[in-house]
């Protein structure tokens, strides 16, 4: 299993965001992790990178408590919500950076190549646009060779050629058996990645299987509907 | 955490405002040359300057630069480095560039008037000192600030606050209860509320050096009829060693607690 998750709680103030989160990740798949606003996904995630710490409950990532170690990020490659870089430093510089911070093997020359970001490379972070900064934050993702992938909301201000090269990238890091998680409000993104959907609501595991199981279960025809359905259908059942 | 302060370091020290603050300080040292012709008087005047300066430019650029970091912080906090690390490395590098600017503005026109030869030189380095004893303590209280209020206004007008506080209010309420306790012994209570304000602290401790009764004032004098010059000034230093240390003891368990 690459993620393992018992029993997982998490309180901000009085709000009750994670309530008892069962969950296992195997090797090798791609997994969308999809529920409306504040149904705790990016709670979720931040626990998995160790950023927020839950009051109860335990995680282990390749078989190993994530329980004050820091040690097992390396196996971890992130894609935060929000890229937002120091502005005084150049691309090349905060690549370099990253780089040595982790010190691990990487190839940022192919994906550099791949997104274009060969003229910006000496220009300061400040001066580039949304989308831009996005690319660089996908080149440092994606550089590492690790075995899990998180990516959150990785299609944000994306034009469609690097959309296509991004699924690329991500079909490609699936085929090398790596497991990547991904959020997105974009349904047609997920349909198209996803092998298997975990459905958070109210803090908690709501569904989880594949796309057509969750057409099944809903009876809907398109996945959108599916997901639509999948938060109503309780209360439908409850009216019929 | 030595890289992380080297970078935090190295992307202050090409801020604008990093240079803002050196070139006042260059200005300032120069007028003060040019004003004074005199080295000793100088570091007076310099004296009473940085010593509410300092703090409040170290709480402002600590405050600042936690919010302004803060979706970096997170990048950084994805990636395999133990969490207190990130923190202290960010601190240190926030208060040394500080620190660098302030020694390196000063320090040029007092170098170029003739510092060395001068028999200046001791009072001149001990402001130095207490000078980035003051930032290191102001940038530390403002992280804490700023870590424990994820509101930045907040967090920027309770660091505001206590500079405010620990600059000028304090002083008001310390005179204010020697007058209104007069009639009774002050020592204890006047060395004790001395070394809870940095500041207070600094004053002394530079006036103590100074050797210059006039100004030492009613606090200053208890601590030098206390302890007497040199234990005097080692006390003061050693309590504003521990102002320091306190603030990254407490960023340390800020941070290991947080959520981001």
């Amino acid at each position: 299993m690459t993620i393992e998750i018992n029993n997982l709680y998490k309180k901000f103030g009085k709000n009750q965001v994670l309530k008892g989160v069962d969950l296992t990740i195997g090797k090798g798949h791609i997994y969308a992790v999809l529920g409306p606003n504040g149904s705790g996904k990016t709670t979720l995630i931040k626990s998995i990178l160790g950023m927020v710490i839950p009051d109860k409950g335990d995680i282990s990532i390749l078989e190993k408590s994530i329980k004050k170690d820091w040690r097992y990020r390396k196996q971890i490659n992130y894609l935060p919500q929000i890229a937002n870089f120091p502005p005084n430093i150049k691309v090349k510089e905060l690549l370099h950076m990253i780089k040595d911070l982790r010190n691990s093997p990487s190839e940022e020359e192919t994906l550099i190549a791949l997104f274009g970001l060969e003229p910006f490379l000496s220009k300061k972070l400040s001066t580039l646009s949304g989308g831009t900064k996005q690319k660089v934050n996908i080149v440092l993702t994606f550089m590492f060779d690790s075995p899990l992938i998180i990516l959150d909301e990785p299609t944000t201000g994306l034009d469609p050629k690097a959309l296509i090269c991004l699924k690329g990238l991500i079909q490609n890091e699936k085929a090398k058996g790596k497991t990547i998680l991904i959020t997105s409000h974009i349904m047609q993104f997920v349909e198209e990645m996803a092998d298997e959907v975990l459905y958070l609501l109210e803090g908690e595991i709501y569904f989880k299987g594949t796309i057509r199981q969750l057409m099944e279960q809903t009876g809907q025809h398109d996945f959108e509907h599916a997901i639509a359905a999948l938060t109503t259908t309780e209360s439908h059942d409850e009216n019929s | 955490m030595m890289k992380i302060l080297k970078y935090s370091f190295y992307d202050l020290i090409r801020s604008r405002w990093s240079y803002v603050y050196f070139l006042f300080y260059l200005t300032l040292g120069f007028v003060l040359l040019f004003l004074n012709n005199d080295v000793s008087k100088a570091v007076i005047t310099l004296m009473n300057v940085i010593i509410v300066l300092i703090p409040l430019i170290g709480t402002i650029f600590g405050v600042m630069y936690y919010y302004n970091s803060r979706e970096f912080t997170e990048l950084l906090l994805a990636q395999p480095i133990k969490r207190s690390s990130i923190f202290m490395g960010q601190y240190f590098g926030v208060a040394g560039s500080l620190t660098l600017s302030l020694v390196l503005g000063l320090g040029i026109p007092f170098g170029l008037y003739g510092l060395l030869r001068s028999n200046a030189i001791f009072d001149f380095s001990l402001l130095l000192v207490t000078g980035a004893f003051l930032t290191f303590i102001f940038v530390g209280l403002s992280f804490v600030i700023a870590i424990a209020n994820e509101n930045k206004i907040k967090g920027f007008g309770y660091a505001v606050l206590l500079w405010l506080f620990l600059a000028v209010v304090y002083d008001g309420l310390f005179l204010m209860s020697l007058i209104v306790f007069e009639e009774y012994p002050l020592d204890t209570f006047s060395l004790v509320a001395t070394m809870l304000n940095p500041i207070d602290l600094s004053r002394i401790l530079i006036l103590l050096k100074l050797d210059i009764s006039a100004l030492l004032g009613y606090t200053g004098a208890i601590f030098k009829k206390f302890f007497g010059t040199d234990l005097g000034f080692l006390v003061s230093m050693a309590i504003l060693f521990l102002w320091t240390v306190l603030p990254i003891l407490g960023l340390r368990h800020k941070a290991r607690r947080k959520d981001f």
